[in-house]
């Protein structure tokens, strides 16, 4: 029992990770990106790459996967998605959807179909278990690691959203491009360097992800469903709305899969569409936002 | 044309033009003309059914769905089952898939109705998700990740029979594709249709003048998943085989890239697309026969830059702007 909440935790949290550069671009930009996955893939084969090839330790792989995934968002914003911010949702829905598909075609063409394995260090192999009152509680340590990284990051980027310049000229875009821009605020900067760290955030979350999701090329498709909830369903006017739509989903999915495998996904979509349907801004959503 | 009223105007599109009749017999000559090709006509007409159901909720309505291979997946293991447990005649079993798959649109309708873009997508994706999660669930029932196998179709109208180079398939898949589209032209032509472009055009502007705009949105959603359950179980009817990728996500995008390919908001948009994705799936996939959908995004990713229009009419890419790369 307790075993399954530590587990849909962590599995949260590594949603979150994966899915909160998309709540930001689609917050922000009101950008429906269908291609974050591939960010996040992109980080997942970074440390597959560094780490079976060049021998890299693992911890030094996550930020290099970070880097790697950030410059190309940097790259992509610049050159392709740029144009694409004012178009229609459906050009943008077709854009990124044909961003994916040659994305799980290139990295089938250079990598191979199969399913990427990653070596853990040692000590992050291996599980504790304590009784504890309520039952037993049995916590992997890679796991454990993953709620450690993911909770310090959330309160990194709580930080610099609430506390810091950029997060104010952030959330000031956010709110109103147009006076932001007015204002003096370098609003294509803004975009740019957001989009660059969500999309670093995406390719963090894949490098942690590799052991726990699996990697291979079909990885953005089978999980841009999952990012595309938990922003759905957080709103994207905050980014505690999404940990909190990433922690329910985590837990729902894992505790679904355990106690009723039968259903398997079912009761995540469901869920999805009982809350969509019951507010259709998402969850936690802020009235006066951009919807 | 006496005068030119503004009624007149309105039903201009009504009109049917010369050129229709011919396309149609076109058609139905395809399968004597390329015998060999019967098979990709028979492909094509239903692809092009199911495009032309999409372009009537996307294109007439603006409701942009993800999800659209939720009714063509029910249609398909609605007529595939028929056929299977109850009786092996087409006809019958197609009009029970339409009911079938028109009746799970009546209920999706309700999931439209609020909220934004994203939330429709997601929830578009959603439904198609889940029937597929239970198509693969209930294994006994469906044949799981098998697929439905042993699907024996009668003969059409009780005179023709199924034959091997799929002609009799071909011509069936595209009367039903010619009857379906004949009423969809009624449909979009009529009084009712003009609210519904008035609902795409501006909702608020739409609701201001009366039109019930979610009954509305209701309606034609509920109309396009029974003619997406057509294309459905003419899938199922003419391969005699039903697979878990009815429901795929693939097949939703998929089939808004055939309907954008071809021009939404024109019925005709569908059935365009519908033959230029096919051959150009055909030709690609044998020259690449594993990376095909890389080329896919590509083309996607350019025709959305470059814009429809322009790739469409390449002589004005010359013109006063030049933007975009191929």
């Amino acid at each position: 029992m307790l075993t399954i909440l530590f587990d849909g935790i962590a599995y949260g949290m590594l949603l979150f990770v994966l899915a909160v550069g998309l709540a930001v671009t689609m917050g922000l930009m009101n950008f429906i990106n269908l291609a974050h996955g591939a960010f996040a893939m992109v980080g997942g084969y970074t440390t597959v790459l560094l780490m079976q090839r060049l021998q890299v330790p693992f911890l030094v792989c996550l930020p290099l996967a970070f880097l790697v995934s950030g410059l190309l968002g940097a790259v992509l914003e610049r050159t392709l998605y740029r144009p694409m911010y004012r178009r229609p949702h459906l050009d943008q829905v077709l854009f990124s959807i044909g961003l994916t598909f040659m994305a799980v075609a290139a990295m089938d063409y250079f990598m191979g179909s199969s399913q990427q394995i990653i070596q853990l260090p040692a000590y992050l192999k291996g599980r504790s278990e304590f009784d504890t009152p309520l039952g037993l509680l049995g916590m992997g340590h890679y796991r454990l690691f993953i709620i450690a990284v993911c909770a310090a990051l959330t309160v990194a980027l709580q930080f610099i959203l609430a506390r810091t310049r950029f997060g104010s000229r952030l959330r000031a875009a956010v709110d109103d491009q147009r006076v932001a821009a007015g204002l003096g605020i370098n609003v294509n900067i803004v975009f740019l360097s957001t989009f660059a760290v969500g999309s670093g955030l995406a390719g963090l979350g894949g490098a942690l992800g590799t052991e726990v999701l699996g990697l291979d090329p079909t990885f953005p498709l089978k999980f841009m469903i999952y990012f595309l909830i938990v922003v759905a369903v957080g709103g994207t006017s905050s980014i505690t709305g999404p940990l909190l739509a990433a922690l329910l989903l985590g837990i729902a999915d894992v505790a679904g899969k355990y106690y009723v495998p039968k259903l398997g996904g079912f009761i995540v979509y469901s869920l999805m569409i009982a809350i969509l349907i019951w507010r259709p801004h998402g969850l936690f959503s802020r009235l006066g936002g951009k919807s | 044309m006496k005068t030119a009223t503004q009624a007149s105007a309105v039903l201009a599109g009504a009109r049917w033009r010369v050129w229709e009749p011919l396309l149609w017999l076109a058609a139905l000559a395809a399968p004597l003309l390329f015998p060999s090709h019967a098979l990709i006509v028979n492909e094509v007409a239903i692809v092009a059914l199911f495009a032309v159901s999409l372009d009537l909720v996307l294109g007439y309505t603006g409701i942009v769905s993800l999800g659209h291979a939720a009714f063509f997946g029910m249609g398909a293991y609605a007529a595939g089952l028929f056929a299977k447990l109850v009786m092996p005649d087409p006809v019958v079993g197609l009009l029970v898939a339409v009911a079938l798959s028109t009746a799970l649109g009546a209920l999706c309708s309700l999931t439209i109705m609020r909220g934004t873009d994203l939330t429709r997508l997601m929830v578009t994706l959603g439904v198609a998700l889940i029937l597929g999660e239970i198509a693969n669930k209930y294994s006994d029932f469906t044949g799981g990740a098998d697929g439905l196998q042993g699907v024996v179709m009668g003969p059409v109208l009780g005179l023709f029979e199924f034959d091997l180079y799929g002609r009799v398939a071909a011509w069936y898949s595209i009367v039903v594709l010619m009857v379906f589209f004949v009423l969809s032209r009624r449909l979009v032509h009529s009084p009712f249709g003009a609210t519904l472009k008035a609902i795409r055009d501006n909702r608020l502007r739409a609701m201001a003048i009366g039109v019930p705009v979610l009954s509305r949105l209701a309606v034609i959603y509920t109309i396009a998943a029974g003619v997406a359950g057509a294309a459905g179980a003419l899938l199922a009817q003419t391969s005699g085989f039903v697979s878990l990728d009815v429901f795929a996500f693939d097949r939703s995008a998929d089939v808004m890239l055939i309907l954008v390919v071809g021009g939404v908001g024109w019925l005709y948009g569908g059935v365009a697309g519908a033959i230029v994705f096919k051959l150009m799936q055909d030709w690609l996939s044998s020259i690449t026969p594993q990376y095909w959908t890389f080329w896919l995004g590509l083309f996607l990713v350019v025709l959305v830059l470059v814009g429809r229009e322009r790739l469409l009419r390449p002589w004005t890419w010359f013109g006063a702007s030049k933007g975009g790369k191929a």
